[in-house]
C-alpha cells in the first residue's frame, strides 16, 4: 500500500502476503492456549496480550502523532475501576463482566475528551509532563474517593470457570482486543486520517497550513487510543481480580507501553506488538526468576537502557532497512525502482509519506508473521 | 482560623525554598540540554539516603555531610549525562532521553531497595526535632536552616549563571546551541557540567527532604518528581525565576488546602498546573510559545 508512494510497484504476491502473514500469526496465537496449557505460561500469555493491545493503542496516538503520552495509565486504571464499580453495583458475574468492557470504553472516551482538549494545546515536553500530571491526579483521586475503595481498592467478581481452562476466556477476549487494535492501526495508517496524523508529527504548523485541522485530528486519535486502553484495563482488572490505586494507575504501565513501542519501532503497526511479545514475558520471567522484585526492577531498567541506546529506531525499522539493503544489492545496477534506504524524496515534508516508518509498514507486518 | 492560614503561608514559603532548589536543578538541565530529567526525583531520594548512610554509620552531621554528598552527586550526574544522555541523537531524542532517564530511575530505585529496603527512614538530628518560637509560631530549626541553605544555594547558582564566564556560556547554550558552538563554546562540556550541577543540588534537596518529610523510602521518588515537574512547567520551562515562584506558590497552596482537607492537598499541585496551562500554555514565566514547545 505504501510502497507505491516511493514509486516502487509492490508485487501482487507481496501485497497478498502481508495480511496473510498477519492472519497466520493470529492463527498461531489462537491455537496457542490449546497446545500449551501450563497455567503459568497462559497467565503470562494473557498479560502479554493485554499489554500488546495497550502498546498498540498507545502507538495509534503517540506513535503516529509524535505526542508522547506518559499518562495512558489514566485510561487503563479508569477502565479497571469502571468494570469493578459497575460489576459490584449490578452484581455482574461470569461472562457478563466482559460486556462491561464497553462501559469501560465509554468512560475512557469520556475522560479522554476533556483531558485531550487541555493537554493537546501544548507540545513536546510540556505535553509529556501534563500527561504525567493527569496520571498523578487520577491516582490520587482513586485513593481518596470512597466509590473506588480508597487505598484498599476494589475486588473483581471471581468467575466460576473450569480451573483447567480458567485462563482461556481471558486469553481470547484479550486476543480479540489485540486483533481489533492491530486492524484498527492498519486501517488508520493507510487512511487520510493516518496521513494527517503523521503530517502533524512531522511539522504541525505546516500541516495546519495545508489544511489539516490539527486539534480534531489529534483529539480523535487520543480518544481512539484511550478507548482501547480503557478496555485493556477493564480486562486486566477482571483477570487480576483486584484494582488498587498504585497498580491500576501504575507508572510502570506508562513506561512499559512506551518502551515496547520504541523497542519494536515507533509508528509501525507490528512494532509495538512485537515489543510487547518480547518485553512483557521477559519482565514476568524476571519477576518469577528472581523472587526479589527489586532485582528484576534493576534488570528491567538495564534492559530498557540497552533498548534505548542500542536500538534507537526499534527492531522493525532497523530490520526493514537491512532487508532493503540486501535486496538492493541483489539487483545489480541499483534498480531505479528498488526500495532505496529512506530518503526524504518529495519536497514537501508535510504531505510526503512521512519518514522511513511508512515505507517499512510492509516488512513490519511480514516480520511479525514469520 | 486566621492563625492557621498564617502558619500555612509560613510553612509554604519555607517548604517552597527546598522545592525551589530541587526544581532549579531540573529546569537548568532542561534549559541547557533540552531534556526532562525524570530521574531527578529518585536522585533526591538517593541524596537523602547518602546523608542517611553518613549520619547513621559514620555519625557525620547532616550539614557537614553535604561536603561529601554534593560532590558525589555531581560526579553521578556527570556520569549519567556522559554515559546515557550524550549518546542520544536524532529526531526522537526528546522522548528517548526521557525514557533513558526513566530507566535510570528504575535502576537507582531498585538498587536503593536492595541496599536500604522498603522501610521508611527519617534523618535525625537535634535540630530536626527541636523548634524555636518565632513571631508567634513554633518553627523547627531544620526548616529555618534548610530555607537559609536553599536561598544560599539558589543565590550561588544565580551568581554562577550571571556573573561568571561559565555562566555566560551556559546561558548562551540555553538560548541557541548552534550559535553557542559557533562562537567557540564547548557545548558538550557545558552540558555535562550543567547536568552535574543540576544533580548536585539534589544532595542538598535530598538532605532537606529526608529531614522534613517525616520519612522516606525508595518509592518516594515518584511523588517528588511529579511535584517537581508540576513546578517547572508551571514556572515556565527553563525559567529559573519561574521555578522559584512556582515552588513557593505550590507549597503554599498545598499547605492552605491542607487545613481543610489533607487528602486533597496534594491534588492542588496538579489542578493548579492544569488550570494555569489552560489559560497560559507556556507557564507563568515561560518565554512564549516557541520556547514552551
Amino acid at each position: 500500500m505504501t510502497g507505491r508512494a516511493t514509486g516502487a510497484p509492490v508485487p501482487a504476491l507481496a501485497r497478498a502476503w502481508r495480511p496473510g502473514g498477519a492472519l497466520a500469526f493470529l492463527a498461531v496465537l489462537a491455537v496457542f492456549p490449546q497446545v500449551i496449557t501450563n497455567a503459568t505460561v497462559t497467565t503470562i500469555a494473557v498479560d502479554t496480550l493485554i499489554f500488546a493491545a495497550s502498546a498498540a493503542a498507545w502507538n495509534i496516538f503517540s506513535g503516529f502523532s509524535g505526542y508522547i503520552s506518559l499518562g495512558h495509565a489514566v485510561f487503563f486504571g479508569a477502565g479497571a475501576y469502571t468494570v469493578g464499580i459497575a460489576a459490584r453495583a449490578w452484581h455482574t458475574a461470569g461472562d457478563g463482566v466482559f460486556a462491561l468492557l464497553l462501559l469501560a470504553a465509554a468512560v475512557a472516551a469520556g475522560l479522554a475528551v476533556p483531558l485531550g482538549l487541555i493537554a493537546l494545546r501544548v507540545r513536546r515536553h510540556t505535553f509529556v509532563v501534563i500527561t504525567i500530571a493527569f496520571f498523578f491526579i487520577a491516582q490520587l483521586t482513586a485513593t481518596n474517593l470512597s466509590v473506588t475503595g480508597g487505598s484498599s481498592g476494589i475486588l473483581a467478581p471471581s468467575p466460576n470457570w473450569d480451573p483447567t481452562t480458567f485462563n482461556d476466556p481471558f486469553y481470547y477476549v484479550a486476543l480479540a482486543l489485540l486483533g481489533v487494535t492491530a486492524a484498527g492501526s492498519w486501517l488508520i495508517r493507510g487512511s487520510r486520517f493516518g496521513l494527517q496524523l503523521r503530517a502533524i508529527r512531522d511539522d504541525e504548523e505546516r500541516a495546519a497550513g495545508l489544511g489539516v485541522r490539527a486539534m480534531p485530528v489529534k483529539l480523535t486519535a487520543f480518544v481512539i487510543s484511550a478507548i482501547i486502553t480503557g478496555m485493556a484495563g477493564g480486562l486486566w482488572f477482571y483477570f487480576i481480580g483486584q484494582a488498587v490505586p498504585q497498580f491500576a494507575f501504575d507508572p510502570l504501565f506508562d513506561l512499559s507501553v512506551v518502551v515496547m513501542a520504541f523497542f519494536g519501532g515507533l509508528g509501525t503497526i507490528s512494532g509495538p506488538i512485537l515489543g510487547a511479545l518480547v518485553i512483557e514475558p521477559a519482565q514476568q520471567w524476571l519477576t518469577l526468576q528472581y523472587s526479589s522484585e527489586y532485582l528484576s526492577e534493576i534488570l528491567l531498567g538495564a534492559l530498557f537502557l540497552v533498548v534505548i541506546l542500542g536500538l534507537p529506531r526499534g527492531v522493525i525499522p532497523t530490520a526493514a532497512e537491512q532487508i532493503a539493503k540486501i535486496r538492493a544489492r541483489r539487483r545489480p545496477g541499483g534498480a531505479p525502482d528498488g526500495p532505496t534506504p529512506p530518503t526524504p524524496a518529495p519536497a514537501d515534508p508535510a504531505v510526503r509519506e512521512t519518514g522511513p516508518a511508512v515505507r517499512e509498514a510492509g516488512p513490519a507486518v511480514r516480520e511479525a508473521g514469520s | 482560623m486566621g492563625r492557621q492560614v498564617y502558619e500555612a503561608i509560613v510553612d509554604g514559603i519555607l517548604g517552597g525554598g527546598i522545592y525551589a532548589l530541587m526544581a532549579v536543578g531540573l529546569t537548568l538541565i532542561f534549559g541547557v540540554l533540552d531534556i526532562i530529567n525524570i530521574a531527578q526525583g529518585i536522585l533526591v531520594v538517593l541524596g537523602a539516603y547518602l546523608s542517611y548512610a553518613l549520619s547513621v554509620h559514620l555519625h557525620i552531621d547532616l550539614f557537614v555531610g553535604l561536603l561529601i554528598t554534593v560532590p558525589a552527586m555531581f560526579v553521578i550526574g556527570v556520569a549519567i549525562q556522559w554515559l546515557f544522555i550524550r549518546p542520544l541523537r536524532g529526531r526522537e531524542r526528546t522522548s528517548m532521553s526521557l525514557l533513558a532517564a526513566y530507566a535510570m530511575a528504575l535502576i537507582i530505585e531498585g538498587i536503593l531497595y536492595r541496599v536500604f529496603g522498603p522501610t521508611y527512614v527519617v534523618l535525625k538530628a537535634s535540630y530536626v526535632t527541636s523548634s524555636v518560637h518565632l513571631f508567634g509560631f513554633y518553627l523547627s530549626y531544620i526548616y529555618l536552616y534548610g530555607f537559609a541553605l536553599a536561598v544560599a544555594c539558589v543565590a550561588a547558582l544565580y551568581l554562577l549563571l550571571y556573573r561568571t564566564r561559565f555562566g555566560r556560556s551556559v546561558r548562551a547554550t540555553m538560548q541557541n546551541q548552534t550559535a553557542a558552538r559557533l562562537v567557540g563554546i564547548d557545548v558538550n562540556r557545558v552540558a555535562a557540567v550543567t547536568f552535574g550541577i543540576g544533580v548536585a543540588v539534589t544532595a542538598v534537596g535530598g538532605m532537606m527532604f529526608g529531614a522534613t518529610s517525616g520519612g522516606f523510602n525508595p518509592n518516594s521518588g515518584y511523588d517528588l518528581i511529579s511535584r517537581l515537574l508540576a513546578i517547572i512547567i508551571l514556572g515556565g520551562l527553563g525559567s529559573i525565576g519561574g521555578a522559584l515562584a512556582a515552588a513557593v506558590f505550590m507549597t503554599t497552596a498545598e499547605a492552605l488546602v491542607d487545613i481543610w482537607s489533607p487528602d486533597w492537598a496534594v491534588v492542588v499541585f496538579y489542578v493548579a498546573l492544569v488550570l494555569v496551562l489552560t489559560l497560559r500554555p507556556s507557564g507563568l514565566f515561560g518565554r512564549g510559545p516557541a520556547r514552551a514547545q
